[in-house]
């Protein structure tokens, strides 16, 4: 009853259930935080425009973005993930989501920041549709925590417009 | 010096008795372990509610042996989400970070494109030829939480078969001598 087995036994699953709930505990404090990020992004230039040989729109652009992201830093904050993605509406699709830039913030210190960049990744579009065409601006955060449950917002900016001829 | 004679006659009895009482509390264990999967797949909607990491790929978000809990709903699949999915040709699932999505109007279903936060370059390379798109039959769920390291143990027994074997062995063993 009382042998070296049973207490070890005992021992760990005790173990195991304390650590269980303070990881749960951790995870539900980050609920009590209300975050207030801001963002401004500007397209500073469009470097190219045009139609790719299998008629696809694809366009380069210059990007500046500052973003203030200090207050999504709990203490359970591993990392944020953060990234601008396109997102615009065509004939054939409702929805189209094309990520521009993305970054990993690593800690609270280096949380608001200023970067100037073309886009990392190529915006391409499914067919010949972005002559002319207006698209938001959305600045996506993906809080990543040292253990638990994930969250995610994002901060929409509309009104941009790319030029009506290729480039 | 009769009493030779009786023993062997008690010891089976018992025997058998605590034989077939260790089947029975062996396959309560197994039985609950396969109802609390099967519920969580119900719940979760995800055919795989749990997976570990095995590459380095999303660090330094996701490191080699983390856990994670996996989610599928009829919601759209949207830029920035952690999918988990299969391509044909390959056995073992990816978890990687939703680039792009075009959502066609008429149908509804999307075409994604992933990357892992890690890696330089897009997933097209990693799907199967001339697949550019991963579409919703190929995703296993999303990721909505994790546990550091839980799963390491699992990485060890992929790297290393030998200790799976001792394990299993010692665990069985374990279970057949135990005295309750």
């Amino acid at each position: 009853m009382h042998s070296f087995g049973y207490r070890a036994n005992a021992l760990l699953t005790f173990a195991a259930t304390i650590l269980a709930v303070i990881c749960a505990i951790a995870s539900f404090s980050d609920t009590l935080n209300s975050p207030s990020p801001t963002a401004q992004v500007q397209v500073l230039s469009i470097n190219w425009f045009q139609c790719q040989p299998n008629g696809n729109d694809e366009v380069s652009m210059t990007l500046n973005i500052s973003a203030d992201l200090q207050s999504l830093f709990t203490w359970n904050t591993k990392q944020v993930f953060v990234f601008l993605a396109a997102e615009y509406e065509t004939p054939a699709n409702s929805l189209n989501q094309i990520s521009l830039w993305d970054g990993i913030i690593p800690s609270k210190e280096i949380a608001k920041f200023q970067i100037h960049t073309s886009n990392k990744y190529r915006f391409v579009d499914q067919g010949s549709n972005l002559r002319g065409k207006e698209f938001n601006l959305t600045l996506h955060w993906h809080v990543m925590p040292k253990t638990g449950k994930m969250f995610a917002d994002k901060l929409v900016m509309s009104g941009y417009h790319l030029p009506k001829e290729y480039r | 010096m009769d009493w030779i004679g009786e023993i062997p006659e008690s010891l089976k009895s018992i025997k058998i008795r605590r034989i077939l009482s260790q089947a029975i509390s062996f396959g309560l264990i197994v039985t609950s372990a396969l109802m609390i999967w099967k519920a969580l797949m119900c719940w979760t909607g995800s055919e795989s509610p749990v997976v570990v990491v095995l590459t380095g790929s999303m660090e330094p978000g996701f490191a080699r042996g983390d856990i994670l809990f996996l989610h599928m709903n009829k919601d759209p699949i949207r830029a920035g989400e952690i999918v988990v999915y299969n391509v044909e040709g390959r056995d073992i699932p990816i978890v990687h970070r939703v680039i792009k999505v075009h959502e066609a109007r008429d149908t509804g279903e999307d075409y994604i494109l992933t990357k892992g936060d890690n890696n330089d370059y897009d997933d097209i390379g990693l799907y199967a030829k001339d697949q550019l798109w991963l579409q919703r039959h190929h995703i296993m769920g999303k990721v909505i939480g994790f546990l550091p390291y839980v799963g390491y143990g699992t990485i060890i027994m992929t790297d290393l078969p030998i200790i799976k074997y001792i394990l299993t062995g010692a665990l069985v063993l374990l279970i057949l001598t135990s005295k309750d």
